[in-house]
């Protein structure tokens, strides 16, 4: 904890948890997709899906989903700028088995119909839990720089990431895979001490098996 | 310099600064640039951007206009500003001044705008309402002000490690009481009082604060939280006035804080952010919710208790 734990986060009101975590859920199912996002849906659950009128919440999450930070004074006009940027929003409320009361679930897709589901949690003071890619469990918390690998289940692959990502120094502080089925589409989210260099990210989408990797800032 | 504090207990702050002969805040921004490896005049230069965002909040917060998300609150601040500056207030421009800033910054934390969570959103305007007040109606200098924001931080930091800054785990008594303390402390170190008398102050500001129920109404950060917050920045000023004084509080302030705790655990979970008791339950209260949300349904929040800060 340092100071600007306890005076901060610079936030758009009027909640941590309802305001600025959603906006950063948006936020990274904006980082996973790469692209401006033409439709977005979004499903509420639990308290998110009562209150997310009173709190911005659809704000939060359609100005993460454009790419904006939590102190983005644009964050309450979101969805009038959605609409002129031509982003499609459904907004709906859905009953989730065994998910924490504040979450959503996003599905975007871009210009080009590529499609990434995210499904996030608010956790408190700001701070998020990303549960779902893709409908694969992931436990990602936007402290740590990230990586996400969407790849073919296939033996070796691991080795082959784990292998770049030595060879760049960077240190492994969480490492989960999950997939769909066995041979199928699978995801590895690692999570990495201190910061790498961008330039990881065409090492990796190299390698055979691949589809696509992105790199998460700490938020 | 001594680098080693960790936060602990309020005493282990008031003993480092008073045999350094030195203030809190100083040996806490020089801990700080320590541990965030960056220089002193980094660390102060962030906390003076945060102040500026408080200070950013002032104008748009008393906006005749202003209106929360959900509509049921906005434009007090206008009205204790007019009130102030007209020179209509039983107390003066010091104490009217620190009500409208603290009402200014929380309803615009309603409206969606940009707010510093000091120590969480929902109590975002005591800090800014006494600290901006100082500098604006008393003319202290604006490093002073930032600079008591670190004393303000590390009482923070201390309340965080022994009992929360969280509604939904204290009640509001962890939220704006925890932001009061902080405040309360702000203010006896700007004003020139001793280490010691930081520590009575934060102890002073917390018991007249204590047991103080998280009650919103509609789950929303807005009924009560806004008024809480001008209670807070008074309550800051009390605790600072009594203490600069040369009042002792006969609890410590590390034992307060632990009463705090305690009280936060006993308090039934229906009021602590709920909005399942208290003024949230009140039939004006739900029908107010009913008026946001188009359902009676008094349960807006899960009540996971997931929650840090805000709601």
């Amino acid at each position: 904890m340092n100071v600007f734990d306890i005076l901060g986060p610079v936030m758009i009101g009027p909640s941590s948890s309802h305001t600025a975590g959603a906006v950063r859920i948006g936020r990274i199912a904006h980082a996973l997709l790469g692209h401006p996002a033409v439709k977005a849906d979004i499903a509420l659950h639990g308290s998110f899906a009562k209150t997310y009128k009173g709190h911005g919440t659809d704000k939060a999450l359609i100005a993460g989903i454009m790419g904006m930070a939590p102190d983005d004074d644009r964050i309450r006009n979101a969805p009038q700028l959605a609409a002129q940027q031509g982003l499609e929003i459904t907004l709906r409320t859905v009953e989730l088995d065994d998910a924490h009361p504040n979450t959503a679930q996003i599905s975007l897709t871009d210009a080009q119909n590529r499609t990434i589901t995210v499904q996030g949690a608010s956790i408190g003071g700001g701070n998020i839990q990303i549960t779902q890619i893709n409908s694969m469990d992931v436990l990602l918390t936007g402290q740590y720089t990230a990586i996400i690998v969407l790849h073919q289940d296939t033996p070796g692959t691991i080795a082959a990431v784990t292998q770049v990502l030595a060879s760049c120094q960077a240190n492994i502080c969480n490492f989960r895979l999950s997939r769909q089925k066995k041979g199928g589409l699978a995801v590895m989210t690692i999570e990495l001490d201190g910061t790498v260099t961008q330039d990881l990210i065409p090492q990796l989408d190299a390698l055979p098996n691949i589809f696509s990797s992105t790199m998460l800032k700490p938020q | 310099m001594n680098q080693e504090l960790h936060y602990h207990s309020i005493e282990e702050l008031v003993q480092a600064a008073t045999q350094a002969g030195t203030t809190i805040s100083h040996l806490v921004l020089h801990q700080q640039a320590a541990q965030l490896e960056q220089s002193v005049e980094e660390v102060f230069a962030q906390m003076e951007q945060t102040y500026q965002v408080m200070a950013d909040c002032i104008e748009p917060g008393c906006d005749p206009n202003l209106r929360s998300t959900s509509g049921l609150t906005g434009g007090s601040a206008f009205l204790m500003r007019k009130a102030s500056e007209e020179n209509r207030t039983l107390t003066g421009s010091v104490l009217s001044g620190a009500l409208y800033r603290a009402l200014a910054v929380s309803e615009l934390n309603a409206a969606m705008g940009r707010v510093v969570a000091a120590p969480t959103a929902g109590s975002c305007g005591i800090l800014p309402g006494v600290l901006l007040t100082m500098e604006q109606e008393k003319g202290f200098a604006r490093k002073d002000c930032v600079m008591a924001l670190f004393t303000a931080s590390a009482v923070g930091m201390v309340i965080a490690t022994n009992a929360s800054v969280a509604g939904a785990q204290g009640g509001c008594q962890a939220e704006c009481g925890s932001a009061a303390a902080m405040a309360a402390a702000a203010l006896v170190e700007l004003a020139g009082g001793t280490p010691e008398m930081v520590s009575h102050a934060v102890a002073i500001a917390l018991k007249n604060i204590l047991g103080l129920v998280c009650d919103p109404v509609a789950g929303l950060v807005e009924i009560p939280c806004i008024k809480r917050n001008a209670a807070g920045a008074a309550g800051a000023f009390v605790a600072a006035e009594l203490a600069l004084a040369g009042i002792p509080s006969a609890i410590p302030a590390d034992e307060t804080i632990w009463a705090m705790k305690k009280v936060g655990d006993a308090m039934s979970s229906s009021l602590k952010e709920t909005a399942e008791g208290g003024l949230a339950v009140t039939p004006t209260g739900l029908k107010l919710h009913q008026q946001v949300f188009g359902s009676s349904d008094p349960v807006s929040c899960s009540g996971c208790r997931g929650c840090h800060s805000g709601s």
